[in-house]
């Protein structure tokens, strides 16, 4: 079986005349972690969305597992999205139901558990996140820090085996950031593949076995984290040396 | 300026291709698998179980006020007694569907619109579609569809408040028994007075629920564009179902002409 579970080929993409992502070509090999580095609007939550395929690239491919997302149907795309989970980086929780509900939607959606079982489910993966004393709340009931752990827990609701985490500890104390964090690297051990977009250096050393950075919508650098230390670009090496940043 | 005009004209076009569009859509995918029943309902109890306070207010209101107009116009010529017959025919036939057309779409019309818009803004409907969810099958056509099936239902509910309402305004001035007002208000009313006219309001329906659902997709800009998208759902609703209505009455001429 090949190692890649995800490739992006000379991907573009443009919002009006300004081009965000251009000919970004790179790949993420399965069961690993993976951080896409880079400066505020350097194109990191779209190049995540052109993976889930909630956008099409104007150019390039991406493919996951080997199958194009960019040119699949609604059915196929949707049969890719439940092997997927995708934490947004504002949370994105459904506001009219709670937030136990949110962590059992796509569960009751997409398995065929009864209600008990999917409420047991739910409640495992926000005991996971912290959050199993906040079934019953509604979102708006949370703090920004515990929608984007509930949030976590719904993107991890199906256990994917992509898992694409847009600022997974924005918004967290560092204690709860760590937990985050840890979770990340158990989930990477049991086989998932973490793709992660941080500017929490601590945080993207801890996950990721391989970043790359993104500037002006093109990879710069691409390796390990002390790799990236070593970069030609004083950029890289700027934003590596900013350990408190996040 | 013949330029900009131009402009203007194909962009108003193109929009209402895409809202046409959007419709046709909607009710394509509306008969294809899976179909989300459980939301329909739901959607249908929101929209129409919700808004009966509402309607029926009005159509009690309305009724009365029919009524005490009409024996103001028939007392000159002596035909009270057609006041009830005439309100009913006034009511069923264009009254009531268009009344409650309008209600709904200040109603529900806003509220869909700002629903999904504030959805879009927040990212919940790309959430959807990243849990594997159709959020256009999901999130529009049940609401659309609920819109279609609600809106003869809360007609008919204001029909029966309006000829209760006529009743309540005639019985204060005249003392009319309701047994009475009954059999006079139905004397002249026919099967293609009231089925054209109460099916007609699935049309409405379907303004309604594809122009908010479709403002609600495609809002941009934050809580403001929320707001802009929930005013012109219902701005643009209304116009749309009182120019569609013309048609309709139109049609129904044409294909019930005993009725003129």
């Amino acid at each position: 079986m090949d190692d890649t579970a995800i490739r992006l080929e000379g991907v573009t993409k443009a919002f009006g005349s300004r081009k965000v992502l251009d000919d970004v070509t790179l790949d993420v090999r399965r069961k690993t972690g993976f951080c896409l580095l880079g400066r505020s609007g350097t194109g990191k939550s779209v190049t995540l969305k052109h993976i889930i395929g909630l956008m099409r690239p104007d150019r390039g491919r991406v493919l996951v597992d080997g199958r194009d997302v960019t040119s699949l149907g609604r059915r196929e795309l949707a049969d890719v999205r439940r092997r997927m989970g995708f934490l947004f980086q504002n949370s994105a929780l459904f506001d009219s139901i709670t937030v136990g509900e949110n962590v059992a939607f796509p569960l009751r959606r997409h398995t065929d558990l009864n209600d008990k079982d999917v409420r047991k489910s739910a409640h495992a993966k926000l005991a996971d996140v912290g959050l199993e004393k906040e079934y019953d709340k509604m979102p708006a009931d949370l703090s920004g820090g515990m929608k984007k752990r509930a949030a976590l827990a719904r993107a991890m609701a199906l256990d994917p085996e992509i898992l694409l985490v847009d600022e997974p500890s924005a918004g967290l104390d560092p204690i709860t950031s760590d937990e985050i964090d840890d979770l990340l690297v158990t989930l990477k051990e049991r086989g998932t593949t973490i793709v992660m977009v941080t500017h929490d250096i601590p945080s993207a050393r801890h996950v990721a076995d391989d970043l790359a950075f993104l500037h002006e919508g093109k990879v710069i650098a691409r390796g390990t984290a002390e790799e990236l230390e070593r970069s030609e670009h004083e950029l890289v090496r700027a934003f590596m040396r900013s350990e408190g940043a996040g | 300026m013949l330029e900009r005009v131009g402009a203007a004209l194909m962009a108003v076009l193109a929009w209402i291709g895409d809202v046409a569009l959007f419709g046709v859509r909607a009710i394509r995918d509306a008969f294809l698998p899976p179909y989300e029943f459980g939301e329909i309902w739901r959607h249908v109890f929101e929209i129409g179980w919700r808004s009966m306070p509402l309607i029926a207010t009005s159509g009690l209101a309305i009724g009365v006020v029919l009524s005490m107009h009409t024996r103001a116009s028939l007392e000159r010529f002596g035909a009270e007694a057609m006041i009830p017959a005439g309100l009913a025919i006034a009511l069923i036939r264009e009254t009531g569907p268009l009344v409650t057309a309008l209600l709904v779409a200040g109603r529900v019309g806003a509220g869909i619109g700002a629903e999904l818009g504030a959805m879009k803004v927040t990212e919940q409907i790309d959430a959807l579609e990243a849990v594997a969810v159709d959020s256009f099958k999901y999130l529009a056509v049940t609401r659309i569809v609920a819109c279609i099936v609600a809106m003869p239902l809360l007609t008919t509910v204001t029909n029966f408040a309006g000829i209760v309402g006529g009743w309540i305004a005639e019985f204060t001035i005249s003392g009319m028994s309701l047994r009475l007002y009954y059999h006079r208000a139905f004397s002249l009313i026919e099967f293609q007075d009231f089925i054209p006219s109460t099916l007609k309001t699935a049309v409405f329906g379907l303004i309604i629920g594809t122009i908010a659902s479709y403002l609600g997709f495609t809002t941009t800009q934050g809580t403001e564009g929320v707001g802009r998208t929930s005013t012109r759902s219902v701005v643009l609703s209304s116009i749309l179902i009182i120019v569609t209505n013309v048609v309709l009455v139109k049609l129904i001429f044409f294909f019930y002409p005993a009725r003129t």
